[in-house]
């Protein structure tokens, strides 16, 4: 039994100028103590999937499918069940720190709550277990400064108090929304470094969602590629990185320059991420597509085992010889 | 290959003065050092990349240049002239031939002016006697050139997608063919299959128009892959220049290190390997930046030698300068 | 190839303007208010045309004995009644209705244009200049405004021109600090920074790049500055002190009205509190939908 399992997911909002369908019809799954990358840009509906699991979505949204945690089917749970899994279970943590939490309170009140509520701790028992938590995501000085605001903290640390939030309840699911896409280069690796020891130490599993194919690669065992609202391509990270078979994959893969090499021209990927209102019919990467054929406008691509591994999984209707 | 120096920044120090909170009227406020000594020189056709974390100046030097913030002291050496010396009618005609293009694409641009009027606006104000007919034929040619269709003259910003406002501001700032472009962060809020057709855009230009660029970045993948020679800031000093290959080949000064192993590299095998040289501690207050080397309380090597005394930026070996007392 | 492009005609593009009209449009309250208001000043206008009597004449019928004959009627041609000497109500309410709004609409377009220059270039510049420009507005804004009026109203006579001055020398220090904060918001944008990079002067940075994007403020707080100064006017009249015999305004017909409401005349009060009370709403209405249309979130 998987620890999450995201079946028919389909995601729509309505707007004033139509309805917008944000996530289209995906499946996928997470093992225990697994890192799951789910890489895409704007529009891929890559945040609205795992808003939609944690029960986040916008009034106007409305999720439809199934996702089972731990075998029970949570998708449009009532409060009362939601809350019992938000930060017990499945925790999140979002790009912007400083948005997330309540800038007037002082760190200790905030996470506090969050024990006092969940696990019925005493205050000073909260605030003991806090001060535990703040040491294990390195927080120097921890004792003294879970007594501060959140403005008091710069961008890495507040990121780090986030972590320690989630993790006091010991979630078995850690959803990160972009955790360090607003951060410097050199706070991003030590905080993607802290994750993956807090991943090993707590045995928990994270889905990870970015748009950074560096960070994807250095910190994940399995990368899903969104577009569209759809699932481009799926596999071990290894694998997809390896030999990327969807054209998405393989353009985005040039088009970002590498450090480690000298390239005169970057490949691009013509044209812009698709506007949700108007997803084109068929595959909607297939504007952009070198390779695009009559019946990728026509025909929505099922995603299919492909000639790399059976765990490799693509969606896509041009054989991948042709690709290469 | 030597090509002829256009600019040459020297000693540029732009200081800022701080209140703190909660403190009297009288007290003399602190000196925020945003930028503390930079120099550097660029050729014709050169690209410099200028790469830092929060703080460390990078965008205020950017500005400081072309006097968009002033600067306490040092000099900006523009084809012989010291920018800074001048006044602000002999700076106008300066202005024509350096431009610059901002990080937010949409927020560059005026949301009451049409994109017509916003890429003419520089012609309008350098050239007013210009005719609406010649106006009208050098806004479409640069349309041509960043690649929008000219029909679109009339539409308004919020119209457009990020990377076609970055195109639109692209257009304006190369109307008056300028010689030199800065680029604050270009391509930082965009999406990264645009990125790498704004990227692309800029080397075409440059190769084109003979243009200089100065391209600032927090992504070190991207500079390297468009600048010559990259530029190593942190809390407003240089720690090295060097060409971009030397840079990642050869880095000498341990924050050059830190921060190129702490470039995420896509590929599993590579990162899976990767020995990270991660920094200890935290940014310091540019308020109150360590004594000697500003960098020595998160340096792996530091000790009494770099607390007293600030290393110069010295030449180690051709185009390769580095600030550190122990530079391997 | 430049031939092709300029047989593809240039398409129109929907600048912001055009998105708040839209969303103006949809707004019934606003509407319906516009539409009253307009009806309110076409009738100011072409009223007086249907009149049988002239706002002066003296019913001597009625005189004396307004409870009894002065009654509203379309018989007698005093479609609103008459007042306590005789005069006709419909007459004297249409006049009220010139002079009231033009009192509010000339007041608040000096305002207008006095606030935003000065907010604009004070919030622009900055420095030195703004605090001392601010410090000034602060001073003139901590003198009891209602008072230096009626002072100014008693120390130099009654009239419409020392109205207009009392009036002038306030109303634009609210505008001012309004227009002068969302400069400074403006100013940090990156398309000034832009413009400044570009060589534009400061002059034209204001006028171009400014006033343009405070112009929705603007808009908002002006319908919200006419009906404010025709309080004003209305109460500096009914305190007696405003517009003078033979004019009148809607604080004069209403003050009479109020003083003969015991004498079961109520028409000569509900006439032109209605059309004060409809007016002000219609305004209120009107800016409540501005501000909705001009809602930054979208922008």
């Amino acid at each position: 039994m998987s620890l999450l399992e995201v079946n028919n997911l389909n995601v729509e909002f309505e707007t004033t100028d139509g309805v917008v369908r944000a996530v289209n019809n995906i499946n996928f799954s997470i093992e225990d103590e697994e890192i799951l990358a789910i890489v895409g840009e704007s529009g891929s509906g890559k945040s609205q999937t795992v808003f939609s699991v944690m029960g986040l979505l916008a009034n106007n949204g409305k999720a439809t499918g199934s996702v089972k945690f731990e075998g029970n089917e949570i998708l449009n749970a009532p409060p009362k069940q939601l809350n019992q899994i938000r930060a017990s279970k499945i925790a999140m943590i979002f790009q912007d720190p400083m948005t997330s939490m309540n800038p007037y309170m002082k760190i200790s009140s905030q996470m506090s709550e969050v024990l006092i509520h969940h696990q019925g701790l005493s205050k000073r028992a909260a605030i003991n277990e806090s001060i535990r938590m703040l040491d294990a995501v390195q927080i120097p000085g921890a004792g003294n400064r879970i007594h501060m605001y959140p403005h008091e903290f710069s961008g890495g640390m507040r990121q780090r108090v986030m972590i320690a939030m989630s993790l006091l309840c010991q979630p078995k699911l850690l959803i990160a929304d972009e955790p360090t896409t607003a951060l410097d280069v050199t706070v991003q690796a030590q905080i993607m470094k802290l994750l993956s020891d807090l991943q090993r130490d707590f045995n928990m599993s994270i889905i990870l969602i970015t748009h950074d194919l560096g960070v994807v690669a250095g910190n994940s065992d399995k990368t899903l590629v969104m577009y569209g609202g759809m699932i481009m391509e799926f596999g071990t990270t290894e694998s997809v990185y390896a030999s990327p078979k969807h054209p998405y994959t393989r353009g985005m893969m040039s088009a970002v320059p590498r450090l480690d090499q000298n390239v005169v021209e970057l490949q691009t990927i013509k044209g812009s991420p698709p506007n949700m209102m108007n997803i084109p019919q068929g595959c909607p990467f297939s504007p952009r597509c070198k390779f695009s054929l009559d019946i990728c406008t026509n025909k929505t691509p099922k995603l299919e085992i492909t000639t790399v591994s059976s765990r490799h999984i693509s969606a896509c209707h041009v054989a991948y010889e042709d690709l290469l | 290959m030597s090509r002829e120096t256009i600019l040459k920044v020297d000693e540029l120090k732009v200081n800022y003065k701080v209140y703190k909170k909660g403190s009297m009227p009288w007290t003399r406020p602190h000196k925020l050092r945003a930028v503390d000594g930079v120099s550097f020189q660029l050729a014709a056709g050169e690209t410099l990349g200028i790469v830092g974390e929060s703080g460390c100046g990078k965008s205020t030097l950017a500005r400081a240049i072309i006097r968009l913030v002033p600067s306490s002291t040092g000099k900006v050496v523009w084809l012989g002239e010291d920018l800074m010396s001048l006044d602000n009618k002999s700076m106008l005609k300066h202005r024509k031939e350096i431009q610059m293009i901002f990080q937010d694409p949409l927020a560059s641009l005026n949301p009451r002016m049409s994109i017509g009027e916003i890429i003419a606006e520089p012609l309008k104000t350098h050239f007013p006697k210009i005719s609406i007919s010649e106006m009208g034929s050098r806004v479409e040619d640069v349309m041509h050139k960043v690649g929008l269709l000219p029909n679109l003259v009339n539409r308004y910003p919020h119209e457009f997608s990020g990377g076609q406002c970055q195109r639109i501001g692209i257009a304006r700032a190369l109307i008056l063919k300028p010689k030199l472009l800065i680029c604050d962060e270009p391509v930082s809020a965009l999406d990264v299959s645009i990125q790498a057709q704004v990227i692309n855009l800029l080397k075409d230009l440059q190769k084109d128009m003979g243009l200089s660029l100065i391209f600032i970045a927090h992504d070190l993948s991207i500079v390297k892959h468009i600048s010559h020679k990259v530029m190593v800031l942190y809390l407003g000093k240089t720690m090295e220049i060097a060409k971009s290959e030397d840079i990642y080949n050869n880095p000498l000064h341990p924050y050059t290190q830190s921060l190129i192993s702490a470039v995420p590299i896509p590929d599993p095998v590579i990162e899976k390997n990767k020995k990270l040289l991660l920094l200890e501690g935290e940014l310091p207050s540019p308020i109150n930046p360590p004594s000697g080397c500003v960098f020595r309380t998160r340096c792996p090597k530091a000790d009494s030698l770099c607390s007293n005394s600030k290393p110069e930026l010295s030449t180690v070996k051709d185009s390769h300068l580095v600030a550190c007392h122990y530079r391997v | 190839m430049s031939n092709n492009s300029l047989e593809i005609k240039a398409i129109k593009g929907r600048s912001l303007w055009d998105d708040a009209r839209r969303r103006f449009s949809q707004n019934k309250p606003a509407i319906i208010s516009l539409i009253v208001l307009l009806v309110i000043i076409l009738f100011s206008l072409i009223g007086p045309q249907f009149a049988v009597w002239s706002k002066e004449e003296i019913d001597w019928n009625a005189m004396g004995s307004a409870a009894i004959l002065g009654m509203p009627s379309i018989d007698t041609g005093h479609y609103f009644g008459t007042d306590d000497l005789g005069r006709d109500i419909y007459s004297r309410v249409i006049q009220g209705t010139q002079i009231s709004l033009m009192v509010g609409v000339i007041g608040a377009s000096f305002a207008i244009i006095i606030g935003t220059l000065y907010g604009a270039i004070s919030g622009y510049l900055g420095g030195r200049t703004d605090q001392i420009m601010m410090r000034i507005v602060d001073i003139l804004m901590s003198i009891p405004f209602m008072f230096v009026l009626i002072l100014l109203l008693v120390v130099f006579g009654r009239s419409i021109i020392m109205l207009f001055i009392g009036i002038g020398l306030f109303s634009w220090l609210d505008m001012s600090r309004i227009v002068r904060g969302q400069t400074l918001n403006i100013k940090n944008k990156e398309f000034i920074e832009a413009a400044q990079a570009i060589g534009v002067s400061s002059y034209k940075i204001i006028i171009r790049h400014i006033i343009p994007n405070l112009l929705g403020v603007v808009a908002i707080y002006a319908t919200l500055l006419v009906p404010s100064i025709i309080l004003v006017e209305t109460f500096v009249s009914f305190l007696g002190l405003g517009v003078q015999e033979p004019n009148t305004s809607w604080g004069v017909l209403i003050s009479e009205g109020a003083g003969t409401m015991m004498y079961d005349t109520e028409w000569q009060l509900l006439f032109p509190l209605a059309f004060f009370v409809v007016t002000m709403f219609c305004f209120y209405f009107i800016g409540d939908g501005l501000r909705d249309a001009f809602d930054p979130k979208d922008r």
